[in-house]
């Protein structure tokens, strides 16, 4: 229960609790110490996040902790400790410190699997949002089957990515597939989509364009039709071309929700694991693998290989961490909120 | 093809004379080239799933054609192959179990987050909201042997409750996002009016703000519901009895490397997918306001 103290050492920001608090009715005596103090100011605060702490903690918490730990030492299926029947095996990998991080990054490879990685999120973002932002415009326009549109556009969103990867790969089928049927329809030779490493690039990205469009179309119409339409009128009173109110109304207006969704789509583009590893399985080669899909197949093909894997994750965090932090600091800079 | 209808009233069509043309109005020209684009982006978003559809109403051999037929001899035939000779049935039974129970504890959980984080001030609240945006993004090659290793040394490894498990850590932290920014948008003089009548803090929680954040539940289940329904990675690695996988890792089995059956696959696609997407056609418009009010508020 809280006392008065506690409450008076409340700042503004604590508005919300101090509220509460006056609900709770007098306090219980006695002159608690701090830890006492904010113990019941606080409790159902704490008590409603504790739950997503604990699962927090014990499910990527321990496990991170513990990746961090394998990727330092020379862990594979062969050494890790294990369980065969009444026989317990112990573990006999050793610590190695740096030395994954120095021969991956020593390895032409995973240079490779970046640039390539790079290109795929880069390439995949800026298509969704050009195109998403293109049919947000167009569909924020009155005109007839507008929900028509509307719920056509979204369609691809509302299939499970497993699914549509098996779809595309069955669209993409050299003998069967009904993109080549097409092509050679019209007198082209067909291609053989997922053979060769270009065109394997080309056909993935195609399919993540596919996938990922509604999500940023339906965010981005959101962010249109929040744009006051007085701004509009003014605008128009004032003589702007639509270019002009293109420009300077709805790009200043959709800035917070493009910088969102441009920030999720990057992480989930980089870590887009379900369409690469359906569609190509990484190949021709490891030509279409990213970082994503190339660290589980070290982790779970051939002796598996739990150290380099949890290397190559570190890496991937570090670099997902330090583009969110570059890009925070960035919209902070141009006077973001957060 | 409509042609422009409202006029915003500063300036007719009548004078003629304007360059500037109204938001609202367009030419017929640029009329057919808006209905052009969106009808041929509609083709291309809908096609697969036509063709899906298509393929799948064809005979067992019906998709080892090189031509282009929209109909042919159309049969069931691929759907009671898979729903008689193959496993699916018990798939599609584990796909909803585990989704199940990942929405409900999922949206549970993230409910009383996202209140927690949205009304109070408490020590360790920017580490809480840190923790919620990095999770979201750790990368599932990092997490995936250790959670692996935990799992087999809890004997959790094809076990229904190891695979919901590993699926809170996806969706809980996205999911309290999103719960957070609806709570911020219900006026916090609801919460006192509650608790001025005596309601605790839960129970002002449970039974004046829930109720109101009832859309936003619904996004909520919707999309833990998805994430669990699609995963590909976790459940290819922690289920891999023949009886115990979900549909993702089990679909995989009709097109594997020696042997593929796309008759199957395509019918077994069809009954997947069908049933998310009408679901998901009728909650969109609530999904959209949920992740906008959850996103923009990030």
């Amino acid at each position: 229960m809280a006392t008065s103290t506690g409450r008076a050492t409340g700042t503004t920001r604590d508005r919300a609790a101090g509220a509460v608090d006056g609900a709770r009715g007098p306090g219980r005596g006695g002159r608690p110490g701090p830890l006492r103090r904010s113990l019941s100011q606080y409790w159902y605060a704490w008590a409603m996040v504790a739950p997503v702490i604990v699962v927090t903690a014990a499910l990527i918490g321990w496990p991170l902790v513990r990746g961090v730990y394998l990727s330092l030492t020379d862990a594979t299926e062969a050494n890790m400790g294990r369980t065969i029947g009444v026989n317990v095996i112990p573990s006999t990998y050793e610590f190695t410190g740096l030395d994954n991080y120095v021969s991956i990054l020593g390895s032409g490879l995973f240079w490779e699997k970046l640039t390539w990685t790079v290109l795929w999120t880069v390439a995949c973002v800026a298509l969704h949002y050009g195109i998403g932002l293109g049919l947000a415009l167009m569909l924020n326009r009155r005109m007839r089957f507008r929900s028509a549109y509307r719920v056509l556009l979204i369609l691809p969103w509302a299939i499970p990515p497993f699914v549509a990867a098996f779809i595309w790969r069955y669209l993409y089928n050299s003998d069967y597939g009904v993109i080549n049927a097409m092509l050679r329809g019209v007198g082209l030779g067909g291609v053989g989509w997922l053979d060769d490493p270009t065109t394997a690039k080309i056909a993935v990205i195609a399919v993540n364009v596919w996938i990922g469009i509604p999500f940023m179309m339906l965010a981005l119409l959101g962010g249109l039709q929040s744009i006051p339409r007085e701004l509009y009128e003014a605008a128009e009173v004032d003589g702007a071309t639509p270019w002009q109110r293109f420009r300077f109304v709805t790009i200043p207006g959709l800035r917070t929700v493009s910088s969102t969704v441009i920030l999720l789509g990057t992480i989930w583009t980089f870590n887009m694991f379900p369409l690469i590893f359906l569609i190509t399985g990484g190949g021709p080669g490891s030509s279409t693998e990213i970082l994503v899909t190339y660290a589980y197949r070290e982790a779970f093909t051939g002796i598996r290989n739990y150290s380099g894997s949890a290397a190559w994750g570190v890496l991937i965090l570090l670099l997902l961490v330090v583009m969110a932090v570059v890009y925070r600091r960035a919209l902070r800079k141009q006077g973001e909120v957060w | 093809m409509s042609t422009a209808t409202v006029n915003t009233g500063t300036s007719g069509r009548a004078t003629g004379r304007r360059r500037v043309r109204s938001r609202d109005e367009r030419s017929l020209g640029s009329s057919i080239l808006l209905h052009g684009t969106l009808i041929l982006a509609s083709l291309i978003s809908i096609f697969p799933v036509v063709w899906l559809i298509l393929t799948s109403l064809k005979p067992r051999d019906g998709w080892l054609s090189t031509e282009l037929k929209l109909f042919d001899d159309s049969s069931l035939e691929n759907y009671t192959r898979v729903l008689t000779e193959t496993q699916f049935p018990s798939w599609l039974l584990n796909s909803v179990i585990i989704a199940g129970l990942t929405t409900i504890i999922g949206v549970f959980l993230a409910s009383t987050t996202g209140y927690a984080i949205s009304r109070f001030r408490f020590p360790g609240y920017r580490g809480v909201m840190w923790m919620l945006l990095i999770t979201q993004m750790f990368p599932v090659a990092i997490l995936i042997v250790p959670l692996y290793n935990l799992m087999a040394g809890l004997g959790l490894l094809n076990q229904i409750p190891g695979l919901v498990i590993a699926y809170m850590t996806v969706a809980v932290p996205f999911c309290a996002w999103m719960m957070k920014g609806y709570f911020d948008s219900i006026p916090r003089e609801i919460d006192q009016a509650g608790m001025i009548d005596g309601l605790s803090p839960f129970g002002t929680f449970w039974r004046v703000i829930l109720p109101l954040a009832r859309p936003s539940l619904a996004v909520t289940a919707f999309y833990s519901f998805m994430t669990a329904w699609g995963e590909v990675a976790y459940a290819t690695v922690f289920m891999t009895g023949d009886d115990t996988r979900t549909l993702a890792a089990g679909l995989q089995q009709f097109v594997g490397q020696h042997w593929s059956d796309w008759g199957l696959m395509t019918a077994a696609a069809v009954l997947i997918a069908v049933p998310a997407a009408v679901v998901f056609l009728l909650v969109q418009r609530n999904l959209v306001a949920g992740l906008t009010a959850g996103a923009t508020k990030l």
